[in-house]
């Protein structure tokens, strides 16, 4: 009743290109951007700290991993050591160079991480599929094992941790220690919604194109002219780019200090994997829905129990916490292998018709 | 300068001017290499009959060892307790192909790799829930003294021998029972081809309970080596990504490729690590292996002896 799209017509050809061509989607996008904006004038601090700035920060890696992943098609393990490369390269910008912007630096660092993307990009125009998931385990031992061993990434400090200096934007402080949770939420969220719809318009255009043929056969897309070297390179260089984002995010306004433990494989890698597995392979939307179900799943699997008067033991709790979130995504995969992405559309579907669905 | 000498030099002079040490080295990596080689086979055995890539090996071999040693601890003898352990582990294939497999047929490959992720967690979980989570020591009775070869020069241990033995006689036994038993044929039917398998009339949902079995005894075996060897702890379960590069390497629907990249891996892994470790302050056998099979790889995509990949249009 509310939800159908007949009697919007479309009068011009940019109308028909609108990203929301639907006007009740654009309303409820804006809407929900604006409210997630409005969200700290009424959130307390932990929920801000320990939840939503963590769901910004991987919402923003899982649209990147499914840049690659979901449209080009090319899977990748690798994704903790690229946001490794982000943090560790935002760091080194921000405390080297004297007056450098931290958004500037954020940006700089994403693109140091598209480079070692590349680098680590290369082999998958000779290595497919799983060999290629393995390969890129290479990228992630390495790197961290670089950071870890070379002290000038982390400008020699003996702990062996970086620590993200405060810095103003705008006379605002947001990033370190000091910094107001608020402060840190507003410039991730920024970060989030403007690369959200930069990748939203990307994978609608000529590149985003060429990644889905890419993905669905690479060798009958190399013969109607698309480069495979470098459709696939530009893929693993913009993933690269969002994650090297992301991670400097997670340094700079999540963490605030990290080791490289933070961004080992078990951390990061998986948890994003499962986040666009989850939230749909090749969609946007479904990579933020991906990313809230799985940073919210196990605080609420610590929180439930007291809640309903049960009482575990902690070492036991964090066992049966693994046990209910493996057998969740097990679930999840058999009930709904496409993901967040689809139950949206079948939602979609069922609304558009509703109350009268003949 | 000095760094490029201990790179391309001093490791070449080294290796000559003490031949004993390299011989060492090579002994001690074909016997991890051996271990690692226990750890693809079970990745390998599923990959070939399902298509699937099981990351929840490691977890298994965790799951089996754990039972095993929580078995012992409660007083069982080492016959029974091996016996109770090989049930639970039929158990669990039983209980896998019930609950997961059975709805995932026809998924992609992508999908059933994070299943067994899911898994992975589930049985890391639930192994230590039953037994614990701290280290425990498994001790069957391998004995595991020094010995000597060409007078000292060399030192091996019996127990990295026996290991050895073990895995050749589980590989043997493997041989045989895939070359020469009804069950191993129609293994290896559906191995070629799913369809065809099923259209001759093989069950496939036995098929996978055998194989899922198989790799659930031949996790045990690489648990109890492994267990003996470090311990059983929460580690174990990490063995995993240390066969992964073995089995790029060695291709993932090959046998022979698991025992012979799980042999390359694990004497590249000790010579690099004895020689250019130092180099580069140490602690390179994390990446190495990666490194190696990637190298591996960009020559040869399919691994050592996997199947040649044909793709059509």
């Amino acid at each position: 009743m509310f939800y159908r799209e007949a009697g919007q017509f479309k009068t011009s050809y940019q109308d028909d290109q609108a990203i929301f061509p639907i006007l009740q989607d654009k309303v409820a996008v804006l809407a929900l951007v604006a409210f997630a904006y409005v969200i700290p004038f009424f959130a307390n601090e932990y929920w801000l700290q320990a939840i939503l700035i963590q769901f910004l920060v991987f919402a923003l890696a899982a649209i990147g991993l499914n840049l690659l992943m979901g449209y080009a098609g090319q899977v990748s393990l690798g994704t903790g050591a690229f946001m490794a490369v982000g943090g560790y390269a935002c760091y080194k910008l921000t405390t080297n160079i004297e007056g450098m912007n931290v958004i500037v630096a954020i940006l700089l660092s994403g693109g140091i991480t598209a480079a070692v993307g590349i680098l680590f990009g290369l082999p998958s125009l000779r290595i497919k599929g799983f060999y290629l998931a393995v390969a890129t385990l290479a990228a992630q031992f390495f790197i961290l094992w670089l950071f870890n061993k070379v002290g000038w990434f982390v400008n020699d400090n003996p702990s062996g941790t970086v620590t993200a200096p405060p810095r103003e934007v705008f006379g605002v402080l947001v990033s370190g220690a000091q910094a107001t949770p608020e402060a840190r939420y507003w410039t991730c969220l920024t970060f989030l919604v403007i690369f959200a719809w930069i990748a939203t318009n990307l994978v609608r255009g000529r590149i985003g194109r060429s990644w889905m043929a890419i993905r669905d056969m690479d060798i009958a897309a190399e013969i109607i002219g698309i480069r495979p070297l470098r459709t696939k390179l530009t893929a693993f260089a913009i993933s690269s780019f969002y994650c090297g984002v992301a991670g400097a995010l997670m340094v700079f306004c999540w963490l605030g200090s990290v080791e490289t433990e933070a961004f080992d494989l078990f951390n990061v890698s998986f948890p994003v994997l499962f986040m666009i597995i989850i939230g749909g392979l090749g969609s946007i939307g479904g990579s933020i829905l991906g990313a809230a179900f799985i940073v919210l799943m196990p605080i609420f699997l610590v929180n439930f129990p007291p809640m309903i008067g049960i009482d575990i033991a902690t070492d036991f709790q964090k066992h049966i916490e693994e046990i209910i979130f493996g057998a969740l995504i097990i679930f999840f995969l058999i009930v709904e292998p496409e993901g967040f992405a689809r139950l949206w559309q079948i939602l979609r579907e069922k609304l558009r018709t509703w109350p009268f669905p003949y | 300068m000095e760094f490029l000498h201990a790179i391309f030099v001093a490791p070449f002079v080294d290796m000559w001017t003490d031949p004993f040490f390299l011989a060492e080295l090579i002994l001690v990596g074909l016997s991890t290499g051996v271990m690692y080689s226990l750890v693809a086979l079970g990745f390998v055995l599923i990959f070939k009959a399902s298509g699937m890539f099981n990351f929840a090996q490691g977890a298994m071999v965790l799951f089996a060892a754990l039972t095993l040693v929580g078995l012992m601890e409660k007083g069982a003898p080492v016959w029974l307790a091996l016996i109770v352990t090989m049930g639970v582990m039929v158990a669990l294939s039983f209980a896998v192909e019930r609950c997961m497999l059975r709805y995932l047929v026809n998924q992609e490959g992508l999908i059933l790799f994070m299943a067994t992720i899911g898994l992975n967690f589930v049985l890391e979980g639930a192994g230590q829930l039953m037994w614990g989570s701290d280290v425990k020591r498994l001790d069957i009775g391998i004995p595991d003294r020094p010995m000597d070869i060409l007078d000292g020069k060399i030192l091996l241990n019996t127990f990295d021998v026996t290991a050895a033995v073990i895995g050749a006689i589980l590989v043997i036994s493997l041989a045989v029972f895939f070359q020469k038993t009804a069950m191993g044929r129609a293994l290896r039917a559906v191995a070629d081809d799913h369809q065809a398998a099923l259209s001759v009339g093989i069950p496939l949902k036995t098929i996978w309970i055998t194989v899922w079995t198989i790799a659930g005894i031949v996790a045990l075996v690489a648990g109890i080596v492994w267990g003996s060897k470090s311990g059983v702890q929460f580690s174990l379960a990490l063995i995993a990504l240390k066969a992964l590069p073995v089995l790029i390497l060695g291709g993932f629907t090959s046998v022979p490729g698991a025992i012979i990249g799980g042999l390359i891996i694990g004497v590249g892994e000790k010579v690099a690590e004895g020689y250019w470790g130092p180099a580069f302050g140490g602690a390179i056998e994390n990446w190495f292996a990666y490194i190696l099979a990637l190298a591996f790889l960009v020559f040869r995509p399919q691994g050592l002896f996997g199947e040649k990949i044909i793709e059509r249009v």
